[in-house]
């Protein structure tokens, strides 16, 4: 158990300066993309230009004859050569390699690599490759897909489903009986992304000697080398991939297993350093980094003062043409599928089907935004039903304050909570209904958009056993080592990637509040994976709560060495020393300083304990604060901690163009102690942009007659500009966590786990005078236009 | 193709493919990789250099034509090594960026609009930085960090 | 220049380079694959901006950021200075010209509204001139003749004393190409009536299209609506991924409607 740090703190939760933005500004960040290795090879893949079709033969003939071209690899040689890529899903036939095989399954599927001395010849080379197609029947609708008769993705699997779990929790059916009133409705969640503005790239060396792959890749992928190494048929210890890349923005989606498979696996077979750095183009089809595309049918019942008593929630999740991780996208929510609200019974239906569009990726939140929008349509149209106000709806299901820890139906037990106060000191900066109504009376359509959603963090895997039990995966750790070096300077290790979250002064941070020194003193680095210990990489809102969590008790155990060293020398028991700034203090006043601590450990073997081990070093391999126990009756204890927000949102647009403009957006947010400020308010600005994509002007959309995809570039799939997002005012309320080191919980996710439902609800405030609403995401303008003037709901 | 490119004060006598990008060739050719890649189509601004003291998308440019011109990435504006500029300092002060992909292009963008506009209001630093994508951030401590650099070089002489 | 249009006749695969935005884009993404690049940013006087009591000429290779920081021009030709703000975002105005944009003739292009939408005329490299009303035939297709250069645009100045003009246009995010837009210019007589009324719609009609809207001429345009929408019926509209006809359709006339009432606001405060 955690002993938990109390405030006041010496440096956890004060403003400061974050420590990786000094090399970013002078331009000095280290992307994947910016090494240079003698002899480097440069890689272009040709890509599948159809949606379904048998590759019958591929002439790479002219492309070799190309001077500079140095291979072109097939799926076919890749096969022979590699395993298979881990398929998350219970599925054994839906068999996958970085390049198709036999079969393309996609528009933009990599079917051949092209392997030359630059990028623009490895372009040249690739528009002379001959692939020859027999086009097959496709489907790229998931509810068509599931149809009897439809074109199978996996012929060999037997169906497109490839999950389909379905859970009971509480007495549903009493209490759909007995409820007094019912409502049911559709929502969909168009496909969209995180799109970082930096591509997936990767570069490979193979060194025969050592018989190591060095690996440099923009990931943020738990267990990356584990699944490089078991797809190249490499021991683990053969793969070293090197951490200290700095990764130009994930949010989720840069996994990039494939690319990292297909170029270790050239590395080798050509013996050169090669890289793949994927254009925009390339990155949008055939990178795989798209994100859920769901349907939910939704059934809530509740009583006449508003209040939810049972829910019928499914599921339907288009995760494209491969099952990767993308199913367990329906899992992870399961840990807050009743949202803030105390519902007590809940049936689920998860189902993940398979179609001819590009696979699906894990996206910032892990399904939890989609699941949140669903939920929050829901409690907005128990309003409208019983006439009554949408935050009075809130309050009445909302869990109270004093009913935490609170146990939900699914299994997990929330941490801590205080959401009525929060909506109430959110609703209390500014009376949006009022603005709104003024807004209206100017011949603008006005709509406020209310959303109070759960951020859950410090992510596990206990998804993984819940959805296919023949995963029994629950150990999810995260670790740090300290080692202070002989002149006294401290040196901090974290063991994975980095993509923006200031994971640098994270550590420093910690590591500073438990050795009460300067953060500024210490270094914090990222050694390669073979210099690391076990990490799960920065995904599930976990970094605060679990690299946090890994650096305080590595301090602490540095802290103990510390007062161990110093009780014998000065021969007083440890319990009665003091440790203040790195200095140790015993009560008749004499001191051992910091420098003098350092010299014993580091060179005068005669003073330190018997037994001690010389040097100042000290790890922690972190474990999820819940632990890790398989599922029991279908329930687990989901992610550790839940953060929350409560969004309030002014909207208006002309009644015709309809182009939705946020006018005034104010968050609630609570993520229990903050640590560093900075990077929580960036984290909440940036996640609330991301969510306005998502509800205003993302999708990957497809040609329906043709498969092929039609924004496939930022001409077409729109990211916000600043134009776009407005300026946002941040309500801040401090629920502790009980389970972690300072009483934080995650923020990673925070902003866009609510900002699509709360700009939704807006929409529909906006349209309710006109008698129609809309369930699906996103709201483009024409879309909303043509609903008003036809008066009609979609 | 021969060319020299005068980048960062000094001359740099390249040899390219004439179908050089003036963004490859920095990156590439020159090294300068503080200049990233993100769309290469002329929408996200990733790849923003300085041309003659105003923001321009390298990868819109083939490096021939930028022969002539005076050309500042983000190299060019760090005033020594170690030292930031008033407007990068202003950038790590609010935490203006996140993942830094973006934020070469915004912080040259900010210095070329607090050279012609020294006191912008917050209308006029949204329209500066609107053709400069950012995801990580909701661009929100970015115009903070432009609103803090105005008001310091008000009060100083150095950019 | 002689240089450029001989280049030009030798190779018909040789193309124009101006400020490239989109140009490049399209080279990038191998879209179009020229045999030649043909600079002609750097053709002396190609870039001239000449503003005269009677028009107003501004070169092929004019940046656009020209246009937006010239005030003389704002005050000789207001609705190009309210229009050149829409037209992509501050770095793309900096590279893009004037003729790159009206050669591409892309069908949401601000300133081939304006162009159309004022009664401007096309200057080709022989002398010879184009009403821009005859210049764009369909989306990205113009009636420059084979082996000819855009050299200019000449705008020919309003002197009426009471005018106003009005540009707006709607577009997925702010600085997109228009799904449609629509400019104005109005002047009125000494009693408060329409004496000249311009009005143009873009990105929702294959080209940008001049209302024919002499019915309104000697009113006082507070009842223009049923003009407008009768001279849009007979227009074809685009759809498109973003946008269908009908959306067009009616946003044009929205945008109709709102640029006459800034145009004539506008008109009516000038004494």
């Amino acid at each position: 158990m955690t002993v938990q740090l109390q405030p006041p703190f010496r440096y956890v939760g004060h403003k400061r300066r974050v420590r990786e933005d000094r090399r970013f500004v002078a331009g000095g960040g280290h992307y994947a993309a910016d090494l240079v290795l003698p002899g480097m090879l440069h890689c272009a893949p040709v890509q599948s230009e159809h949606p379904c079709a048998r590759i019958v033969a591929i002439d790479a003939s002219a492309a070799l004859a190309l001077p500079g071209v140095h291979a072109v690899l097939t799926g076919a040689e890749l096969a022979a050569a590699t395993e298979p890529l881990m398929n998350g899903a219970n599925t054994p036939l839906v068999v996958r390699y970085p390049l198709a095989v036999g079969q393309v399954r996609y528009a933009g599927e990599w079917v051949a690599m092209v392997v030359a001395e630059s990028r623009a010849i490895a372009e040249d080379a690739r528009e002379l490759v001959r692939v020859e197609y027999e086009t097959l029947p496709f489907v790229l609708d998931g509810e068509a897909a599931m149809a009897p008769g439809a074109p199978l993705v996996h012929p060999p699997h037997g169906s497109n489903v490839l999950l389909d779990r379905h859970f009971v929790w509480g007495p549903v059916a009493e209490q759909f009986a007995a409820a007094p009133r019912k409502l049911s409705y559709r929502v969909r969640w168009g496909r969209s992304s995180t799109v970082p503005l930096e591509t997936f790239a990767v570069t490979a060396r193979w060194e025969p000697t050592d018989a190591v792959l060095d690996v440099w890749a923009s990931i943020q992928m738990p267990k990356f080398p584990d699944q490089i190494a078991r797809s190249l048929r490499l021991p683990g210890n053969a793969v070293r991939v090197h951490y200290d890349v700095d990764v130009g923005g994930s949010y989720g989606v840069k996994r990039g297993i494939k690319h990292a498979v297909l170029v270790g696996h050239l590395a080798r077979a050509l013996n050169r350093p090669v890289r793949l750095v994927e254009d925009r183009l390339e990155n949008m089809t055939g990178g795989d980094m798209q994100g859920p595309e769901r349907v939910f049918d939704v059934e809530l019942a509740f009583d006449d003062s508003g209040r939810v008593q049972a829910m019928k929630m499914r599921a339907l999740d288009n995760v494209g043409a491969y099952a990767g991780r993308s199913p367990f996208q329906l899992g992870k929510p399961i840990g807050a599928i009743v949202g803030p609200y105390a519902i007590a019974a809940v049936e689920y239906h998860a189902l993940a089907v398979a179609s001819n569009k590009t696979p699906q990726e894990a996206v910032r939140g892990f399904g939890q935004a989609p699941t949140n929008y669903a939920l929050e349509t829901g409690i907005d149209k128990v309003a409208a039903v019983l006439g009554l106000d949408r935050l009075e709806v809130r309050r009445r299901n909302f869990i109270r304050a004093d009913q935490f820890p609170y146990l939900i139906p699914s299994g997990t037990t929330y941490d801590s909570g205080n959401y009525h106060g929060l909506l109430d000191k959110t609703v209390a900066v500014a009376d949006l209904f009022a603005e709104r109504d003024a807004l209206r009376a100017q011949g603008l359509l006005a709509g406020v958009g209310i959303a109070s959603c759960l951020e859950p963090s410090g992510g596990n895997s206990s998804f993984e056993p819940l959805l296919n039990p023949a995963n029994r995966t629950t150990t999810w750790m995260e670790s740090c080592r300290i080692h202070v070096d002989g002149l006294g300077g401290i040196t901090a290790a974290m063991h994975t990637t980095t993509s923006g979250q200031a994971h640098e002064t994270l550590v420093s941070v910690a590591v500073a509040e438990v050795l009460e020194i300067p953060p500024e003193r210490i270094r914090v680095i990222r050694p390669d994976s073979l210099a690391s210990l076990p990490s799960n990489s920065p995904v599930g809102s976990r970094m605060a709560i679990m690299l946090g969590g890994a650096a305080v008790r590595a301090a602490q155990k540095l802290r103990h060495q510390l007062m161990q060293i110093a009780a014998h020398d000065l021969g007083v028991p440890l319990l009665h020393l003091r440790y203040s700034e790195g200095d140790i203090h015993a009560p008749d006043g004499r001191k051992l300083s910091w420098l003098e601590l350092v010299l014993i450990a580091h060179r005068e073997y005669f003073r330190l304990p018997e037994g001690m081990e010389p040097g100042l070093s000290a790890s922690s391999i972190y474990m999820v604060p819940t632990g890790g126990q398989l599922p029991l009756d279908d329930k687990v204890q989901m992610y550790p901690c839940h953060s929350f927000e409560f969004h309030y949102v002014l909207l208006a647009m002309d009644p015709v163009l309809c182009r939705p403009e946020i006018r005034r957006y104010i968050i609630g947010h609570d993520c229990g102690q903050v640590i560093s400020p900075d990077v929580v308010k960036g984290m909440t600005l940036g996640g609330i942009a991301h969510g306005i994509g998502a509800a205003l002007l993302e999708e990957f959309s497809v040609d329906a007659q043709t498969g092929q995809p039609t924004a496939a570039s930022f001409m077409d799939y729109l990211l916000p500009s600043a134009h776009e997002v407005p300026r946002v005012e941040i309500v801040h309320q401090v629920t502790r966590s009980p389970l972690t080191v300072f009483g934080q919980k995650g923020s990673g996710e925070s902003g866009y786990l609510g900002s699509p439902a709360a700009i939704a609800g807006a929409v529909n405030d906006a349209l309710a005078p006109r008698g129609v609403r809309v369930d699906q995401l996103p709201m483009r303008p024409a879309l909303l236009s043509d609903l008003v003037a036809e008066g009609t709901s979609a | 193709m021969q060319l020299t490119l005068h980048v960062n004060g000094a001359d740099h006598a390249i040899d390219v493919d004439d179908r050089t990008s003036l963004l490859d060739a920095l990156r590439d050719t020159l090294g300068l990789k503080g200049t990233h890649a993100g769309c290469e189509h002329g929408v996200c601004g990733t790849c923003t250099v300085l041309l003659n003291g105003e923001p321009v998308r390298s990868c819109l440019m083939l490096a021939a034509q930028a022969e002539g011109e005076v050309v500042t990435t983000i190299e060019g504006v760090t005033p020594a090594p170690g030292e930031l500029s008033v407007v990068q300092d202003s950038f790590v002060e609010t935490h203006g960026m996140q993942c830094g992909y973006c934020t070469p292009g915004m912080v040259l963008t900010a210095h070329a609009l607090l050279r012609a506009n020294p006191a912008p209001s917050r209308a006029e630093i949204v329209e500066a930085i609107s053709g400069n994508l950012c995801r990580c951030t909701g661009y929100g401590q970015i115009v903070e960090a432009i609103e803090l650099a105005a008001q310091r070089l008000a009060r100083s002489n150095t950019p | 220049m002689a240089q450029a249009l001989a280049w030009m006749a030798a190779d018909p695969d040789a193309r124009l380079l101006a400020g490239g935005q989109t140009l490049m884009p399209m080279l990038a993404m191998r879209l179009v694959r020229p045999s030649k690049l043909i600079d002609i940013a750097r053709i002396p006087g190609l870039d001239r901006l000449e503003i005269a009591a009677d028009r107003v000429e501004l070169g092929a290779t004019l940046r656009q950021v020209a246009v937006e920081r010239s005030a003389a021009l704002a005050e000789a030709v207001p609705l190009l200075a309210k229009a050149i703000r829409f037209v992509g975002h501050p770095p793309t105005r900096r590279r893009g010209t004037v003729g790159g944009s009206l050669a591409n003739a892309d069908p949401a292009a601000e300133l081939a509204l304006v162009a159309v939408t004022l009664g401007a005329e096309l200057l080709l490299h022989d002398g010879s001139a184009v009403a821009a009303v005859d210049f764009f035939l369909a989306p990205m297709t113009t009636a420059l003749p084979e082996g000819a250069m855009l050299t200019g645009l000449r705008i020919a100045r309003q002197s009426a004393p009471r005018r106003g003009t009005g540009f707006r246009e709607v577009a997925m995010r702010a600085g997109d190409y228009a799904l449609a837009s629509a400019a104005c210019e109005v002047t009125l007589d000494a009693a408060g009536r329409c004496a000249s009324l311009r009005l143009g719609i873009g990105g929702a009609t294959p080209v940008p299209t001049l209302l024919p809207l002499a019915a309104l001429l000697g009113t006082s345009l507070t009842e223009a609506k049923p003009a407008i929408a009768a001279a849009l019926a007979p227009l074809e509209m685009m759809s498109d991924g973003n946008a269908g006809a009908a959306y067009r359709r009616r946003a044009a006339q929205a945008l109709a409607e709102q640029v006459l009432a800034d145009a004539l606001a506008e008109a009516m405060r000038c004494n």
